[in-house]
C-alpha cells in the first residue's frame, strides 16, 4: 500500500495505482477524456494534468503511477493553467455547434468549457474540417470535425471488441479516426463507442436527432435478449421510448451493452405492433375489445378441454417472457387439465427432463468468468449468441485464462484460443467424450468405460491439459450444444468431464429468462417443445413465439398449427404467418411497458416496471393471464400486482434464484455414432434471435443481418459435385431454400451450415437434423 | 497480387522480427509493395495487412503515417526535395524553382507524361550535401546546383 | 564525402571516404578486437559498464544522458529476452552524422551494438535506419552480412556461448520516431507514436521487453573507448564532456560537412574548420543543436565552446551536434516559419498541445511570414509554446517550441519589422544570393 495525499486528503492506495485512481478513491474528480477505467492508458488528451509536489511540470494523473508520501495538487495555479491551456487547444479546432450536437447536455467537452469559464477564443486561423464517413447503419460518424483525437474507440475495438475495426489515419493535425476504405463498423458490441465517445463525434444513427438529451426521462430497465441480463436505462419522451443506455453494473454487463440490447427499441414503435385484440372469424380478422376477445378464448379452450381432454391443449412461450408470465401461463394451462407447457422451442432433445437436479444455469456468476484458468465452451457462436459473456472471456484470454472452443463452425471469437476443435453436431458427445478420456491419460487414472472406444487427438489433449493443469476452470455448454439432438448426452458427458477434472458444468444459456422460465415452472410434466407438434394438439396458445422462426423445427411445428382447432397468439406484433394459422391474437406488451422479471444465467434475479404505457390497446401479459384465469373461473388469479406473481414463485426478497443446479441423475454416457450423410447446422443470427430484434430497422441493416448462406467445407462441396455452384437448394423433409452458397473451410466435412430464425430457411427442418443440397 | 519476387522478399523481412511479431515487417513489406506497383493502392495495403495477419485498418494506419509511402499513383521518377532549413540555407526553395522550370511542376504535382512527381519532403540527413534531392525514395542526390539537376533530369528521360 | 576533417579523431581515425567500411579495412583498423577480448576473457558486464562509465560518454542522440548509467538499468540477469537498439533515425534537421558513421565505418556500430549486447544481457538488436537513406541502409544491410558471415553476429559467437542476433530496420519517413519509444512502436509495425513513461523501455521495451536504446554515434564510440580506456577518452574533452564528438556543420559555411573535434573546442575553430563563412559574409545566428535547439546569436556562438556545459550557458543545447549557420542574408522570420512547419508536419498528432499548438505556432508564424501579422502575435506565440512546453508525451513538444521561443527572443526586432512592414527586413534578393545556388564552391 502507498500512502498520497490529493489536495490535502490522505489515502492508502495499492501498488500500481495511478494519481486517477487515487483521485477517485478519495473523491476528487479530475477532468479527463482519453482515459477510461476499461481501456488502456493512453494519456493523449493531457487533460488530467496536476501538479506534483517536486515535479518541475504537470503531470498527467492517468498515468502518472503513485509514489510512496506522494502530494498531488490538482486545483494548484500550475494545474489549472495546464488543464486551462489544454482545453484551450482542444477548442480551437472544435465547432460551436452544441446547439445543434447530438452530444449537447451530455458532453464532456462541454461541460468542462463551462466548467473553466467562457474563453474568448484567441484563435483566427481557419478551423479544421474532417470528413464524415458512412460506417454502417448504427454508429454514426458524420461530424468527425468534433472529433478530440481521445482514441477511445480506437482502443475500444482493440481491446474489448477484439476487432479493430477504427484507426487513426495520418499523423499530426491531420489525424483521423476512419475504418479501412470507408467499410462498415461490424462488431456487434459496436454501439459502445458512441457512449465512449467524449464528444459528438460518434453518434447513434438511429437516435440522431430525435431528441435533446434533458428533454428525455432515464428509467431503468433490463435487457430482455440474451441471457446476461444487461441492465438499462430506458429513455423516454412522450412516452415513447427514444433511446437505451447501459445502465453500469460491474456484476453483469459492466459498462456496456451489445448492439442488441441497445438498438432493438426501435421495434417497440415499428409499424407492425400489434395494438388491438384481433379474431379471425370466417376466416376474416376482427379487431375486438378486450372482453370480447377473452371471452372467446375462455369458451374455446374450455369447448376443447372438455370435449377432446385437456392434454389436447398445448402452450409454448417465448423464454425471453417474463416470469410472471411464465408461471401464469403454466397456471392457466393447468387449469385447463394440460401438462403441455415448455418455453425451450429451440430444443430437441428432453430426454434430461425429469432427471435433472435442480435448473441449470451458468454455474457460477458472471464476474467470476474472468477468474477461470481454464475453460471449455462447447457447441455455441459464442459472440453472436452472447456477446458480452463472449467479451469477458475474451479479456481473461488475454489475461490469464486458457480458452478453448469445442465448436460447429469456424467462427472467429476474436479471442486468443488455447485450443480450438471444430465438429459435426452428431459428434459433440465424442469430441467431448474425447476430451474426458485425454484429461483420464494426463492424470494417471482410469479412463471412464463409456468413452475408452473414442479416439484422442492432440487438441483434446491440449484441451484436456488446460483443464487438468488450472484451479478454477469451467465447462460451458453453448447454445447450439443445448439445441443439439444429443443435448442431455453432451451435459452428462460434460458432467464427466467436470467430475474428472475439478471443471464447473455451466450452460451459457439461450435467452434472457432461459433460467427463470425453469424457476416459473414453464416445463412439461407432458408434451414438450417438440412433441406438442409432433403429436399435433387441438388447441395451442403461443406466448412471444413466431413458431416459424423460434422452433427446433418450423415444419413440423407450422403443420402443426395449422391444423388446430384454435391458436391464440400472446404477442406484441401482427405478423403475416399468424394472421394465417392463428385464431385470436392478443396485445401484450414488451418488455418496456410491463413490469416483470428475468433471471439470468448467472441466476440473478432482475424485476423492472414498465417504462412507457402499453401501446394502444396492449396490456401487460400477466395481467392479460390473470384476466383470461378469472374468465376461466380458475382459482389463485386475484393478484393485484405483478410483485405478488413474482414473490408466489421466488418467496420474497431473495436475490439469487435457489434450486441451480446442472447435475443429472441417470443419464447414462454412450458415444454416438457418426451420422449418415450430410447434417445441418444451424446457428441463430444474433439479430433474428428474438421478435423485437427482427423488428429494429437499423439492425436489420447490419451486416449481421444478411440473408443466410449454404455454408459447405469445400471437401463437401467437392464430394456432392457443387464446386462452382453459386446457388443451391436445401432440401429437409418436405421443405427446401434456394441459397447462395459459399465456401468455408472452418464448417465440418459433411455439414451444412443454414442459419434458422430466418424468412429465407423458414420452411426447412430441424436445425440439426440431416439435409440435402443440390445445385439449384 | 505481387510478384513471387516482392514476396520473397516480404519473407525474408518477416524472418528478421520473432516468428509471432509478424507486424513488425509491415513497414517493409509496405516499401517492398510500392516498389512494384509504384504507389500503395488500398487494395494493396489490404493485400500487405492480411499477409502479416494484421488489421487492415492497423496497416491503413501505418501506410498513412509514414511520409515516403505513396497513396495514389505518382511519376515514373519521384523527385523529392528537402526544403528544411539548412538545405534551404544553401538553396533547396530555389532547387525546387528551377525544377518548376525545368519540368513545368511545383511540389505536389506529376508532369501530364506521368514521368516526374516533384515532392517537398523534410530533412533527409544530409545536410552537408544541400541541396539534397531523393530520387524514388531510393537514390540520394546531394549538391544539386543546377547542372546536377539537368544531369539527373537527363539520365530519367 | 563529408567527413571533413578532425582533431584527435577517434571515430573517423584512418577512414579512407568510400574505400574503408567493409569488414577488413575495419579489422585492419583494430576492429572487432574489444568484441574478442571481452568474449574470450568473458569480462564481466560490470566490468564494461564501469569502463563505460569512466569514459563520461554522454549519448549523442541528443538528451545527452550518460550511456553507462543507462546501460546499468537493464535488468541484466533478468531471464528472457532483452534487447538493444540503435537510433539511427537522424531525423534532426542539420544533423547528418550517424549517416556517414554508417557510411564509413559500419562496423564500428555492428561491434558497438554486440559489446552493449553483452553488458546489458541482450540476445537481440535492432538498428533502425532513417527512410531516406536506402543506401546505407542497403550497405548497413551488407555489412551485417559480413559480420554474421565472420561469426561476429549469431549464435554462439566466436565460440563463447554468446548470442546476439542482429537485424536492420528500415524507416520511411517520420522524425518522431527518432524518438526512441516511437522508433520501438515502429519496429514493431505500428505508426510511430511515443508512449507515455514510466514504464521506462529498460523495464518495458520493443515487445514489452527489457530495451536499451542508443544513438549510432554512441554505440560507435563503444569500441574505440574501451580500446583506449574510459579515462582516456574522457581526457579527449572536458570533465563531464567526455571524449570526441561529430559535429555536422551546415548553412552559410565554405565547406559543409562532419568533423570530429574534442568536446571543449572553440566555435570558431570548429567554424575554420568548415572553411568559415560563406562569401566571407558575417554570421548573424547559430543553432548549435540541431533544429531542435534554441537559436543563439552569431557573436554570442563565437565565444562559446563545443560541449554540454558551455552551450548549455550560452543558453542553448549541444544536442545532437548539427549546427545550423545563418550569415546576415537570413530572413530569421523564414526561417523559423521553416523549422516551425517541420514540426507540424511531423508531430505524430497524439497528444492534444502538440498535434493543436505545432500547428497553431504555424499557421501565426506562416501569417507574419506573409505579411498578414498581428501586433499581439508575438505575445500569442509565446503563451502558446507556453502551452505546450512540458506537457506533451514526447519531447517533441519542447523541441517545436524552443526554436519559436528563441528566434523570437533573441530576433523580435525582425519580427516586428515583419509585422509593421509586411516584408523581410532582409531584401529577398539579398536572401536568394545568400543561398549560393548558383555557385558552389
Ligand atoms: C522528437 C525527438 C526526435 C529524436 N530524434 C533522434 C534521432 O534522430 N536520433 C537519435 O539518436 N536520437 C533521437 N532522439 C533522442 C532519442 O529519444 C534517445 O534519447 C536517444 O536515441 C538515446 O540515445 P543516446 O542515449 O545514445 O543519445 C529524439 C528525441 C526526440 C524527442
Ligand atoms: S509531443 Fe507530439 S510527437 Fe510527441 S507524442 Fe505528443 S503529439 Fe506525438
Ligand atoms: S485523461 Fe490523462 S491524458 Fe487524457
Amino acid at each position: 500500500m502507498l500512502e498520497i495525499e490529493i489536495d490535502g486528503k490522505k489515502a492508502q492506495v495499492p501498488d500500481g495505482s495511478t494519481v486517477m485512481d487515487a483521485a477517485q478513491q478519495v473523491g476528487v474528480y479530475i477532468p479527463h477524456f482519453c482515459y477510461h477505467k476499461k481501456l488502456s492508458i493512453a494519456a493523449n488528451c493531457r487533460m488530467c494534468l496536476v501538479e506534483v509536489e517536486k515535479a518541475p511540470k504537470p503531470l498527467p494523473a492517468c498515468a502518472t503511477p503513485v509514489t510512496n508520501g506522494m502530494k498531488v495538487f490538482t486545483h494548484s495555479q500550475l494545474a489549472i493553467k495546464a488543464q486551462k491551456g489544454v482545453m484551450e487547444f482542444l477548442l480551437i479546432n472544435h465547432p460551436l455547434d452544441c446547439p445543434i450536437c447530438d452530444q449537447g447536455g451530455e458532453c464532456q467537452l462541454q461541460d468542462m468549457s463551462v466548467g473553466y469559464g467562457p474563453m474568448k477564443s484567441r484563435y483566427s486561423e481557419e478551423k479544421r474540417v474532417v470528413f464524415h464517413k458512412d460506417v454502417g447503419p448504427l454508429v454514426g460518424m458524420e461530424e468527425m470535425s468534433r472529433c478530440i483525437h481521445c482514441t477511445r474507440c480506437v482502443r475500444f475495438g482493440q481491446e474489448i471488441a477484439g476487432i479493430m475495426e477504427l484507426g487513426m489515419s495520418n499523423r499530426n493535425m491531420h489525424s483521423e479516426i476512419t475504418t479501412f476504405l470507408g467499410r462498415s463498423v461490424d462488431s456487434e458490441l459496436s454501439g459502445n463507442m458512441i457512449d465512449l465517445c467524449p464528444v459528438g463525434a460518434l453518434t447513434s444513427k438511429p437516435f440522431r436527432f430525435t431528441a435533446r438529451s434533458w428533454e428525455l426521462q432515464r428509467r431503468r430497465s433490463v435487457s430482455p435478449h440474451d441471457s446476461l441480463g444487461a441492465n438499462l436505462v430506458v429513455q423516454v419522451k412522450h412516452d415513447t421510448v427514444m433511446r437505451v443506455l447501459p445502465h453500469e453494473n460491474e456484476d453483469i454487463n459492466e459498462c456496456w451493452l451489445s448492439d442488441k440490447d441497445r438498438f432493438s427499441y426501435q421495434a417497440l414503435n415499428s409499424d407492425e405492433r400489434l395494438t388491438k385484440p384481433m379474431v379471425k372469424q370466417g376466416g376474416e380478422w376482427r379487431e375486438v375489445e378486450w372482453n370480447v376477445a377473452l371471452d372467446y378464448v375462455a369458451h374455446g379452450l374450455k369447448d376443447i378441454a372438455r370435449d377432446h381432454g385437456g392434454e389436447t391443449i398445448a402452450a409454448l412461450a417465448s423464454p425471453h417472457s417474463t416470469l410472471e408470465e411464465l408461471a401464469l401461463l403454466k397456471k392457466v394451462v393447468q387449469g385447463l387439465g394440460s401438462g403441455n407447457i415448455d418455453s425451450r422451442p429451440r430444443q430437441s432433445d428432453f430426454s434430461a427432463d425429469g432427471k435433472r437436479a435442480g435448473t441449470p444455469w451458468l454455474g457460477m456468476r458472471i464476474a467470476e468468468l474472468a477468474q477461470q484458468d481454464a475453460v471449455l465452451v462447447v457447441g455455441a457462436f459464442l459472440r453472436k449468441d452472447q456477446p458480452l459473456l463472449a467479451q469477458r472471456l475474451r479479456l481473461a484470454a488475454s489475461k490469464r485464462s486458457k480458452v478453448s472452443l469445442l465448436t460447429l463452425g469456424g467462427d472467429d471469437e476474436l479471442i486468443k484460443l488455447h485450443a480450438r476443435r471444430t465438429v459435426a453436431p452428431s459428434q459433440l458427445v465424442n469430441g467431448l467424450a474425447a476430451v474426458v478420456k485425454a484429461a483420464a491419460e494426463a492424470k494417471g487414472v482410469a479412463v471412464p468405460a463409456e468413452v475408452a472406444g473414442v479416439e484422442v487427438c492432440e487438441t483434446s489433449r491440449r484441451i484436456a491439459g488446460s483443464l487438468v493443469e488450472g484451479e478454477k476452470k469451467a465447462v460451458l455448454l453453448g447454445n447450439a450444444a443445448v439445441q443439439s439432438p444429443q443435448a442431455a448426452q453432451v451435459q452428462a458427458v460434460a458432467l464427466e468431464l467436470g467430475k474428472l477434472t475439478g471443471a464447473i458444468v455451466g450452460f451459457l444459456g439461450e435467452a434472457a429468462n432461459s433460467v427463470g422460465a425453469y424457476v416459473a415452472g414453464s416445463v412439461p410434466s407432458a408434451a414438450n417443445a417438440r412433441t406438442m407438434f409432433e403429436q399435433p394438439r387441438q388447441a395451442y396458445v403461443l406466448m412471444g413465439i413466431e413458431p416459424e422462426f423460434d422452433c427446433a423445427n418450423p415444419q413440423v411445428a407450422l403443420a402443426a398449427l395449422q391444423q388446430a382447432k384454435m391458436v391464440v397468439a400472446l404477442s406484441a406484433f401482427k405478423h403475416a404467418p399468424a394472421l394465417d394459422y392463428a385464431d385470436v391474437l392478443l396485445p401484450v406488451a414488451p418488455f418496456t411497458e410491463t413490469a416483470g422479471t428475468f433471471i439470468n444465467a448467472e441466476g440473478r434475479i432482475q424485476s423492472f416496471n414498465g417504462v412507457v404505457k402499453p401501446r394502444g390497446d396492449a396490456r401487460p401479459g400477466w395481467k392479460v393471464l390473470r384476466v383470461l384465469g378469472n374468465v376461466l373461473n380458475l382459482p389463485g388469479f386475484d393478484y393485484l400486482t405483478s410483485e405478488e406473481v413474482r414473490d408466489e414463485v421466488l418467496g420474497k426478497g431473495a436475490e439469487f434464484a435457489a434450486g441451480l443446479d446442472n447435475g443429472l441423475n441417470g443419464v447414462a454416457v454412450a458415444l454416438a455414432a457418426p451420422a449418415a450423410g450430410l447434417e445441418r447446422i444451424a446457428d441463430v443470427p444474433i439479430h433474428f434471435a428474438d421478435p423485437l430484434v427482427r423488428r429494429a430497422a437499423a439492425l436489420q441493416q447490419t451486416r449481421d443481418a444478411g440473408v443466410p448462406v449454404a455454408r459447405l467445407h469445400p471437401d463437401t462441396l467437392a464430394a456432392q459435385g457443387l464446386a462452382g455452384a453459386a446457388r443451391v437448394r436445401v432440401r429437409q423433409g418436405q421443405g427446401s431454400a434456394e441459397l447462395a452458397l459459399q465456401a468455408d473451410a472452418g464448417v465440418p466435412v459433411n455439414g451444412v451450415r443454414v442459419a434458422a430464425a430466418h424468412a429465407a430457411t423458414a420452411a426447412l427442418g430441424d436445425m440439426f437434423g440431416p439435409i440435402s443440397v443440390e445445385r439449384a | 497480387m505481387l510478384s513471387a519476387e516482392s514476396l520473397k522478399r516480404f519473407d525474408r523481412e518477416v524472418a528478421k522480427y520473432p516468428a509471432e511479431q509478424k507486424q513488425s515487417a509491415v513497414m517493409a513489406c509496405l516499401a517492398i509493395a510500392q516498389d512494384e506497383k509504384g504507389w500503395l493502392a488500398p487494395e494493396t495495403v489490404e493485400f500487405v495487412a492480411n499477409y502479416l495477419g494484421m488489421p487492415p485498418v492497423a496497416a491503413w494506419e501505418v501506410a498513412t503515417f509514414y511520409s515516403m509511402y505513396e497513396l495514389k499513383p505518382v511519376g515514373k521518377h519521384k523527385l523529392t526535395v528537402c526544403t528544411n532549413l539548412p538545405c534551404a540555407l544553401s538553396g533547396a526553395y530555389h532547387a525546387v524553382e528551377y525544377l518548376r522550370q525545368k519540368l513545368g511542376i511545383g511540389p505536389g504535382e506529376t508532369t501530364p507524361d506521368g514521368k516526374f512527381t516533384v515532392k517537398e519532403g523534410e530533412c533527409q540527413g544530409a545536410c552537408g550535401d544541400a541541396p539534397v534531392l531523393l530520387l524514388n525514395n531510393h537514390r540520394m542526390c546531394g549538391r544539386m546546383t543546377p547542372e546536377q539537376i539537368d544531369r539527373l533530369l537527363e539520365e530519367c528521360k | 564525402m563529408a567527413l571533413l576533417g578532425n582533431i584527435h579523431g577517434v571515430l573517423t581515425a584512418g577512414l579512407n571516404g568510400d574505400h574503408s567500411w567493409r569488414l577488413k579495412d575495419y579489422v585492419a583498423r583494430g576492429g572487432y578486437e574489444m568484441l574478442k577480448k571481452i568474449l574470450a576473457e568473458q569480462i564481466p558486464q560490470e566490468q564494461v559498464i564501469s569502463e563505460v562509465k569512466k569514459s563520461v560518454l554522454r549519448g549523442r542522440g541528443g538528451a545527452g544522458f550518460p550511456t553507462g548509467l543507462k546501460w546499468s538499468f537493464m535488468p541484466r540477469s533478468l531471464p528472457g529476452d532483452k534487447y538493444i537498439v540503435c537510433n539511427s533515425d537522424e531525423g534532426e534537421p542539420g544533423t547528418f552524422k550517424d549517416r556517414d558513421i554508417l557510411r564509413y565505418n559500419p562496423h564500428s556500430v555492428i561491434e558497438g551494438m554486440a559489446i552493449a549486447a553483452y553488458s546489458i544481457g541482450a540476445t537481440g538488436g535492432y538498428n533502425y535506419i532513417h527512410g531516406e537513406i536506402f543506401e546505407i541502409y542497403q550497405r548497413f544491410e551488407e555489412a551485417l552480412d559480413e559480420a554474421r558471415a565472420a561469426g561476429f553476429i549469431g549464435q554462439n559467437i566466436l565460440g563463447s556461448g554468446f548470442n546476439f542476433e542482429l537485424f536492420a530496420h528500415h524507416g520511411y519517413g517520420a522524425y518522431i520516431c527518432g524518438e526512441e519509444t516511437a522508433l520501438l512502436e515502429s519496429i514493431e509495425g505500428k505508426k510511430g507514436q511515443p508512449r507515455f513513461k514510466p514504464p521506462f523501455p529498460a523495464s518495458f521495451g520493443l515487445y514489452g521487453k527489457p530495451t536499451t536504446i542508443n544513438n549510432t554515434e554512441t554505440l560507435a564510440s563503444i569500441p574505440f573507448i574501451l580500446k583506449m580506456g574510459g579515462e582516456e577518452f574522457l581526457n579527449l574533452g572536458k570533465p563531464n564532456n567526455g571524449g570526441t564528438k561529430l559535429f555536422s556543420v551546415s548553412g552559410h559555411v565554405k565547406r559543409p560537412g562532419n568533423y570530429e573535434i574534442p568536446l571543449g573546442t572553440p566555435f570558431s575553430t570548429l567554424l575554420e574548420m568548415a572553411g568559415g563563412m560563406r562569401g566571407g559574409r558575417k554570421i548573424k545566428a547559430v543553432i548549435p543543436g540541431g533544429s531542435s535547439a534554441p537559436v543563439i546569436p552569431g557573436d554570442v556562438m563565437m565565444d562559446t565552446t563545443m560541449d554540454y556545459d558551455a552551450i548549455a550557458k550560452a543558453g542553448s543545447m549541444l544536442g545532437s551536434g548539427a549546427v545550423i549557420v545563418m550569415d546576415e542574408t537570413t530572413c530569421m522570420v523564414k526561417s523559423l516559419e521553416r523549422l516551425s512547419y517541420f514540426y507540424y508536419e511531423e508531430s505524430c498528432g497524439q497528444c492534444t498541445p502538440c498535434r493543436e499548438g505545432t500547428s497553431w505556432m504555424y499557421k501565426i508564424v506562416h501569417r507574419i511570414e506573409n505579411g498578414l501579422g498581428k501586433p499581439e502575435d508575438l505575445d500569442l506565440l509565446n503563451n502558446v509554446l507556453g502551452n505546450i512546453m512540458g506537457r506533451t508525451i514526447c519531447a517533441l513538444g519542447d523541441a517545436a517550441a524552443l526554436p519559436v521561443q528563441s528566434f523570437v527572443k533573441h530576433f523580435r526586432k525582425e519580427f516586428e519589422y515583419h509585422i509593421e512592414h509586411k516584408t523581410c527586413l532582409v531584401p529577398k534578393d539579398v536572401q536568394w544570393a545568400g543561398s549560393g545556388f548558383h555557385h558552389f564552391e
